[in-house]
């Protein structure tokens, strides 16, 4: 169980250090993030714009998913019950309590809360069966709700719901909501970084390792599970109703939408599964891309077949995402150069086993640990 | 009232029997490969539409033209198993080809979409509109060729798992892959047949379906593999009689809440699911997860 070696501690072996050391990597960081501050002032057209809102809505959405999912493997196809809750929780607050204009945001926590509080009974009944089972729990969980916002009658049914109107001008719209969206999606991203670090987050790598195991070594199972999935629908809820303000309406079918698990999942794996930054570039990477194919496209059916086929394409030529292929490549790479330094001497010495086994075998004979 | 219930009683028997062809070939997929098919509610309507393309363009019977779309699903299965599952290694392949028969989904329904457009279809023939009298009740026939075609498929199934020696290596592929594997049996070749066997079933079920559901398009496939894949874990994944015990106790109570609650019969479905799992999680007549995952 190497996973178990590699906790708040660093262990013995160095770490994959992507950006060079930890200087660099920090003032990569600010790079990025001040790149980011700046992109809705260089950004005023309006199409690229709300592309920026979007791509920072799914980045959330991708981190807070892949905080449950990405960390425990446990695969939930039913988060955009939480999305959809937080946009309609939102949205009923705001109708019956008459808020108006910018108040409106805060409902941001209120929806977060409620999204968290669903979270906790279908935990308790979806995470009782193993993996292939929870996928499916998800699924039809996921249409009960979507029936429930057809059918109750406090949800607006198909007509669904609108959101406050915001009197600002399109540019100032954009840019407010980019920001809004940004602070959200760092916190979001800060969060998954310290839960991999922590304890909690080493708990539940080892449940996905191999969940028996981590039960005979003293992991609460169960709770540690419960736990990030309450945390994952926290955000997810959060970001549901900020999207919900961006978009202005929702429906049950567009709040509670089957693509949306989709496409998140889509983005972790692009990225790196279980990984902090793998969600975040699978995102960026990704919602630009649909964005643009949507809006030049103009056969909607051709952007359907293209993007099914670039989602063939990762699974085939990428099965570890981005960033867990880039990290191998440069442990070897470092590997190979010390060795070179260290002369025949350092022979067999290989930082990091990879997790390169072909597993022709099926789930028992798993690799275990490997860089992630 | 109890002609009601009567009523709906056999056709929640007759509906079951459509279900329980699409379902089967998911849980054999599904017992075999260790893969969740969720392409398979796509490949219903894909089924539906080429039987609809027969129909309407070469004017053959529905029932005829399975001849055609049955081997023709075949292939596509074993094609998109050799292409696509096949490949996939590794602790996270389960989850990795569920992500690729999605994709493979969105890719045939792009597909379906540009060839025959937005707009509901529904398979028309002499059979899907008469129906037949008896004690009280019209039965249209569709439904009783249906269900007849579904016992028929699910009893050749049973046949050739537990008669001849290629369902014999299914059923040890099933136990225990490895073990398989060293006896000698050709597990990419069980994995790929079976993939398209799964696949070919659900043509049947898809021209039926598409006769008897009233009207179908290209994203019918989504609500479909979400009930299908509840029926699935109702019966227990793999198991072929409890796909299609499950599939008729699915829709007899589906058929019977309808009477009272039309809103929310659909939820019946998923209902069921969430209670039966809550208090056995293997589902009705799944054996123990002997898996280690």
């Amino acid at each position: 169980m190497t996973v178990l070696a590699r906790g708040g501690r660093p262990p013995r072996t160095p770490p994959v250090n992507l950006l060079g050391g930890p200087a660099l990597r920090r003032a990569g960081l600010a790079v990025i993030l001040l790149a980011a501050c700046g992109f809705p002032l260089v950004f005023t057209n309006q199409q690229v714009a709300s592309i920026g809102v979007d791509t920072l809505i799914f980045v959330t959405a991708t981190v807070a998913w892949n905080i449950f999912s990405g960390y425990s493997g446990y695969i939930s196809l039913g988060h955009a019950v939480f999305f959809g809750s937080g946009a309609y929780t939102a949205g009923v607050a705001a109708r019956d309590w008459h808020i108006t204009g910018p108040a409106e945001f805060a409902l941001l926590p209120l929806a977060a809360v409620v999204a968290a509080a669903i979270a906790v009974p279908f935990g308790l009944i979806a995470l009782r069966v193993r993996r292939h089972t929870f996928v499916v729990i998800t699924i039809a969980i996921f249409f009960i709700f979507q029936l429930m916002a057809f059918n109750l009658s406090f949800t607006g049914g198909t007509i669904g719901l609108n959101a406050p109107f915001l009197l600002w001008s399109p540019v100032t719209f954009d840019q407010r909501f980019f920001y809004i969206a940004l602070v959200i999606a760092v916190a979001t991203i800060a969060l998954s970084w310290l839960i991999r670090r922590s304890r909690f987050g080493l708990q539940l790598r080892a449940i996905r390792d191999d969940e028996d195991r981590a039960s005979g070594l003293g992991v609460r199972a169960m709770r540690v599970k419960l736990a990030a999935f309450v945390i994952s629908a926290f955000f997810t809820g959060l970001i549901g109703a900020l999207w919900f303000f961006f978009i202005g309406q929702v429906l049950p079918d567009s709040g509670f939408d089957p693509i949306f698990d989709l496409t998140v999942a889509l983005m972790a794996f692009l990225g790196g599964l279980g990984t902090a930054a793998g969600p975040v570039l699978g995102a960026v990477i990704l919602e630009p891309a649909q964005q643009y194919l949507t809006q030049q496209v103009n056969n909607s059916y051709l952007s359907q077949i293209l993007l099914g086929s670039v989602f063939l394409l990762v699974i085939l030529l990428l099965p570890r995402g981005l960033v867990t292929t880039a990290g191998e490549r440069i442990t070897k790479w470092q590997a190979r150069r010390r060795q070179a330094a260290a002369g025949p001497a350092a022979e067999g010495a290989q930082p990091g086993s990879g997790p390169g086994t072909p597993d022709r075998l099926g789930a028992d004979q798993r690799p275990r640990g490997g860089v992630r | 009232m109890t002609t009601k219930l009567v009523h709906a009683v056999v056709n929640g028997v007759l509906g079951g029997g459509v279900y329980a062809l699409m379902a089967v070939g998911l849980t054999l997929i599904f017992g075999v490969l260790d893969v969740i098919n969720i392409a398979q509610g796509v490949m219903v309507v894909l089924g539906a539409y080429l039987s609809y393309a027969l129909s309407v363009h070469l004017h053959l019977d529905l029932f005829l033209g399975l001849l055609l779309t049955v081997p023709a699903m075949f292939i596509i299965g074993v094609v998109i198993q050799w292409a696509f599952i096949r490949p996939l290694r590794g602790r996270e392949r389960t989850s990795m080809s569920l992500l690729a028969c999605y994709a493979v989904a969105i890719i045939i329904e792009g597909i379906l979409y540009w060839a025959f457009g937005p707009n509901s279809i529904t398979l028309k023939a002499s059979y899907v509109t008469s129906s037949v009298h008896v004690f009280g009740f019209y039965l249209p026939y569709i439904y009783l060729y249906g269900f007849a075609m579904a016992v028929a498929l699910v009893v050749a199934l049973y046949g050739l798992l537990y008669r001849t020696l290629f369902g014999r290596s299914i059923r040890a592929t099933m136990q225990d892959q490895t073990a398989a594997r060293l006896i000698g049996i050709n597990v990419n070749r069980v994995a790929a047949l079976t993939f398209g066997i799964g696949v070919a079933v659900t043509a049947a079920g898809g021209m039926v379906f598409g006769a008897t559901s009233g009207g179908i398009n290209p994203n019918s496939g989504y609500d479909l593999i979400s009930r299908l894949l509840a029926v699935i874990i109702l019966g227990g994944l793999g198991s072929i009689g409890g796909a299609l015990a499950a599939s008729v106790f699915m829709l007899t109570a589906e058929a019977i809440v309808d009477i009272w609650q039309p809103t929310w019969s659909v939820a019946v479905f998923y209902a069921a699911l969430v209670v039966v799992l809550t208090f056995r999680p293997r589902g009705l007549f799944g054996r123990q997860e002997a898996r280690a995952q």
